[in-house]
């Protein structure tokens, strides 16, 4: 990892300096609400609050059992649909306007729909994740489907190989790259199209403890989860960046 | 070839609603969770008539255009200090690319708290995640201005402005409109999706609204317009960056 000059990290930490202390000092101006701004103190005791609950762990659980299980359902159905539309060039040309047009929409107001179909449980969440996911991967494996040689699928083919062998031993070889860079995108609109969801309808998981600490204007705890989840959700981009850099 | 296909797409288009038409009429599929087609247009027709429609839509136009022009206006000027700042570029162009994929629409509750459920809300976050891209292509798109031109601007003696407009922007343009493509996107994405969460402003709103008055055709009307003005923003956007591209 390429050290930053020293020039770049002094602009940083100054920038980080001000930012704080120009908050710090709208804060307790009483220009805003009061309240609305709590100083960085406040903040720090929010999410000090927060993190000991007994139930925080439990719905941080709730969360990431709806991230995992949305994407997970989300990246085989995806890598099966991409195959599916890049092996079928015509299909996948037909099909291509419906998949950009919902692809390129906000996913969050499909919640709705999904709401009628499952209810306002977990299971919502986890649909609305699984819609988010699987675009992004659909998208890159089929793209990256339709540039894999042909001699690699001819010799496959004269040595009369299955369906199956075909998927295992020639495509998803080839299509790994792809694969982990939609992923990649697909985790974290799970992870951000999952939060919102219990944000908007929820009774459980860290968007509904946020949600339900605004409608009790406990705004310290607030900031703290907000501040707890942007910076989770920061770190599973950074982990998911690692693996996909590993990966080419 | 291409008009094979696309034939075949709007075909499909009509077969799947016909099908869906069929389902939901036989009680296959129940209609208190999937619209006939026929109700969703017959809900969109009633919805323009009462004006429903056409009021949230300029709304969230609006809201898309302030946003564009606040995050593409700032994000251009913040992308040309960069690069014309070597030691800001180096500061600054990693906590851009972190921001770039940062959740920041689930700030939203902060955002209410500070300026409350208003347009300014809406404006404000769209704008920042507009600006994000905006700045990194604007970054990119100055940074490839060959020095020869900037040169010629210097023996001509011209003022830091006249080489901005008459020389960076113009040689900068087709790299730029890729950012500005990204920000319009992002600002109508997130416009819509704020307005459905915090239930204000246009056509977001009314997805919400429509729900919890359970008036299930009608919000169907709704997303399928929202549908239709994402594709349709796409369609114009590449349409222009491939007239650019042409020239």
């Amino acid at each position: 990892m390429m050290r930053k000059a020293p020039a770049a990290l002094r602009i940083q930490v100054i920038t980080l300096a001000v930012a704080l202390a120009v908050y710090e000092l709208l804060a307790r101006s009483h220009l805003f609400y009061s309240g609305a701004l709590p100083p960085l103190f406040d903040i720090a005791g929010g999410v000090a609050r927060e993190v000991v609950r007994p139930d925080f762990y439990a719905n941080l659980g709730i969360t990431a059992y709806e991230v995992v299980a949305g994407f997970t359902i989300a990246t085989a159905c995806g890598v099966t649909l991409g195959i599916v539309l890049g092996a079928q060039r015509t299909l996948g040309a037909i099909v291509a306007p419906f998949i950009d047009a919902v692809a390129t929409s906000p996913k969050i107001i499909y919640l709705p729909v999904i709401m009628l179909v499952v209810g306002t449980g977990p299971i919502s969440k986890v649909g609305m994740a699984v819609l988010s996911a699987i675009f992004p991967i659909v998208i890159s494996v089929a793209a990256e489907m339709r540039e894999i040689s042909p001699t690699l699928i001819d010799v496959a083919r004269t040595f009369r190989c299955s369906p199956m062998q075909m998927a295992m031993k020639i495509y998803l070889p080839a299509l790994r790259p792809a694969i982990v860079g939609g992923m990649r995108l697909g985790l974290g609109l799970s992870v951000l199209t999952v939060l919102l969801g219990e944000i908007k309808i929820g009774d459980k998981g860290l968007g509904y403890l946020t949600i339900d600490a605004y409608n009790h204007y406990r705004i310290p705890e607030m900031y703290g989860l907000l501040l707890l989840i942007f910076t989770m959700a920061v770190v599973v981009n950074i982990l998911i960046g690692r693996v996909a850099s590993r990966q080419r | 070839m291409r008009y094979r296909t696309s034939a075949a797409s709007v075909a499909l288009f009509v077969v799947g609603v016909a099908l869906l038409e069929a389902a939901v009429r036989s009680g296959l599929v129940p209609s208190a969770i999937v619209a006939a087609p026929s109700q969703i247009f017959a809900a969109f027709r009633e919805l323009q008539g009462d004006g429903q429609l056409v009021g949230p839509f300029f709304i969230t136009l609006g809201q898309v255009f302030a946003a564009t022009l606040a995050g593409s206006v700032s994000g251009i000027l913040f992308g040309h200090l960069l690069a014309r700042r070597a030691a800001f570029a180096n500061a600054y162009l990693s906590w851009l690319g972190g921001a770039f994929s940062a959740p920041i629409v689930l700030l939203y509750p902060l955002f209410l708290v500070i300026f409350g459920r208003s347009y300014v809300t809406v404006i404000i976050m769209a704008s920042i995640t507009t600006f994000i891209p905006v700045a990194i292509k604007a970054y990119e798109a100055f940074a490839a201005v060959p020095r020869v031109l900037l040169a010629v601007g210097e023996s001509f003696n011209l003022e830091p402005g006249k080489v901005f407009r008459m020389i960076e922007l113009p040689a900068a343009l087709p790299r730029l409109f890729i950012g500005l493509r990204l920000g319009i996107i992002y600002a109508l994405v997130n416009v819509i999706a704020i307005e459905y969460l915090i239930d204000f402003g246009g056509l977001g709103r009314i997805v919400s609204d429509l729900y919890a008055a359970f008036n299930i055709a009608a919000m169907y009307a709704a997303i399928f317009l929202i549908l239709i003005l994402s594709g349709a923003f796409l369609a114009a956007l590449d349409f222009t960056q491939r007239r650019l591209r042409s020239r």
